[in-house]
């Protein structure tokens, strides 16, 4: 089988230039958020997780699999959850009270 | 055809994950990130379900459910108790990627299709993986303070440490070179696992912002080495993303600190520094809520210098019924953060804005410094090293060079504090001795709570 090395090493360099850009423009404000949000994504391994727990190869790579598919889902569920959870607090700036 | 329905959902989830990170840069528009970003992930998995490889889906199903059912009440946790969530949560990153790594490697094995370039991908996934498996769960168990929060050292300790790290990437290499060498795995997880422990065990509390982010960082790269063994280009787009964030991260961490990676990996903070504490006595004055109460009645600008010790005493909710009084007062109140406020990046603001106070009165550093002859009152909440003078003028000091909020330099400075003990990392702080340094001893919240009272008449009275 051919292996696609090279134009894997692009997707790499290109993708961490674009995460270097991206989030040097997040505030510091928002630097827990986005920690837990790129959490959250990160979990993104449960794609090679459910493929390992799901084509059921072998007993040890079913197994692996599928606790590598419910650590993953942890991460996501809480991720996502408790980002939109601490956005909800950032409260714009209010109008002078008096 | 399935396999370009697949591809296609991968490509929109990119894209989503992409646009996520951009719409977080705004607070306005970071909730759109957040709802992106799950629309991403859903559409990686229905398009992974959708894989003709996928035979049996009765596993899945109950893993999705254990991990819907843990990962829920991890999303309710107290603020406060944030960081050690997000450390346990690049733990469980962590061990995903191993455990792929560790299938996958077996599978191959018996396949007979372990390629040299394979084996090599796989190895960097476990040792990543598994290195941020119990790196993490160490300093979450640090956070929640079931492990001693101080450094732990003993000699030699970094001749170990890169010791043990040198034989598991030997035994990875030989296994590049004879993948069959099966039995070598075992010692490279093994190493991997107790080289993530002995990591993190000498990195002192002071220190978590960067070591979080440092295995942020980690945790995305074992992602994207994940990607390279399953030739997966999604895994390494996302795990790129993280993995340049948790990069970001480390380095404003350890600028804010004036320090370089090596040396808060190995430089054991807060261990040496035991020295000139008991040499003398030196004076300090004390001042009881209503001096304070009243002298923040006369001020026109008052800054709030948040700390750890804000979010230990739980104080936020009483820091913002401060600011309403001194508000409704006509008083001008800001708050500094400083980068490693707190132990993880941002800690404060997601405090501050859990009780409510608007952010744009969040002001950074060099704001702060900046308007800092100009400031009648600073008030410092369970701060220490932050304000602590000796970094601009100390060259002994092992926090010398560490950029500070001048507290120093305001007309006066109420710190609030348990005691005049030093912290743990044991480092003295001159301002507590200055002239215009006035002590309010305490529990953060007691303090604050007392001062609201003078405030609302419920305790002495101001009007």
């Amino acid at each position: 089988m051919e292996f696609a090395l090279w134009p894997m090493l692009f997707v790499f360099l290109l993708a961490t230039f674009l995460g270097i850009e991206v989030i040097r423009g997040v505030s510091r404000l928002l630097h827990t958020p986005l920690m837990s949000l790129t959490n959250a994504i990160s979990a993104i391994a449960i794609v090679g997780s459910l493929i390992i727990a799901g084509e059921q190869k072998s007993d040890l790579s079913t197994a692996l699999g599928t606790v590598a598919v419910a650590a993953s889902m942890t991460n996501i569920v809480s991720g996502f959850l408790i980002t939109d959870r601490m956005l909800r607090m950032f409260r714009k700036p209010e109008a002078p009270r008096r | 055809m399935i396999e370009h329905v697949t591809q296609a959902a991968y490509l929109a989830a990119a894209a989503l994950f992409v646009l996520s990170l951009k719409w977080l840069s705004d607070p306005a528009t970071a909730r759109r990130g957040v709802g992106a970003g799950a629309l991403g992930m859903v559409l990686a998995v229905a398009g992974t379900l959708l894989h003709p490889e996928i035979v049996g889906y009765g596993w899945i199903l109950g893993a999705l459910v254990v991990g819907t059912l843990v990962g829920v009440p991890l999303s309710f946790v107290p603020l406060t108790a944030v960081p050690q969530r997000t450390a346990l949560s690049h733990a469980f990153g962590g061990l995903a990627a191993g455990l792929v790594g560790t299938a996958k490697y077996f599978l191959w094995l018996d396949e007979g299709e372990l390629t040299g370039f394979r084996t090599f991908a796989i190895v960097m996934e476990v040792i990543l993986g598994y290195l941020t498996c119990t790196g993490s769960l160490m300093a979450a168990g640090k956070l929640q303070e079931v492990i001693p929060t101080r450094p732990i050292t003993y000699p030699g300790q970094n001749v170990v440490n890169l010791g043990l790290l040198g034989i598991a990437v030997a035994a990875g290499f030989a296994l590049v070179v004879r993948p069959d060498w099966w039995f070598l795995f075992p010692v490279v997880i093994g190493l991997s696992l107790l080289f993530g422990v002995l990591l993190v065990i000498p990195i002192g509390g002071a220190d978590m912002p960067t070591v979080i982010s440092l295995l942020n960082s980690y945790a995305g790269l074992a992602a994207v080495a994940m990607g390279f063994v399953l030739e997966n280009n999604l895994l390494i787009t996302a795990g790129a993303l993280d993995g340049s964030s948790g990069l970001i991260l480390s380095i404003i961490m350890c600028r804010a600190m004036n320090r370089s990676f090596t040396n808060v990996l190995f430089g054991a903070f807060g261990q040496v520094q035991a020295k000139a504490a008991a040499a003398e006595e030196r004076t300090y004055r004390s001042a009881t809520p209503k001096d304070a109460a009243q002298m923040l009645e006369l001020a026109s600008r008052v800054v709030v210098v948040p700390g750890y010790g804000m979010a230990v005493a739980q104080a936020q909710h009483r820091v913002r019924e401060l600011y309403d009084q001194l508000a409704k007062r006509g008083v001008d109140v800001r708050f500094a953060i400083h980068p490693v406020a707190g132990r993880m990046p941002g800690h404060m603001n997601v405090l501050l804005a859990e009780a409510d106070i608007p952010y744009d009165h969040l002001i950074e550093v060099d704001d702060a410094n900046a308007d800092m002859a100009q400031t009648d009152v600073v008030i410092v909440v369970g701060a220490n090293d932050i304000v602590n003078p000796a970094a601009r003028s100390d060259a002994a000091s092992p926090i010398y060079g560490m950029p500070i909020i001048d507290a120093d330099k305001a007309r006066t400075v109420f710190a609030i504090k348990r005691s005049m003990n030093p912290g743990f990392a044991g480092i003295e702080n001159d301002l507590y001795y200055r002239e215009n340094c006035l002590m309010l001893f305490g529990d953060a919240k007691a303090v604050i709570g007392d001062l609201v009272k003078e405030f609302t008449g419920e305790g002495g009275r101001l009007h």
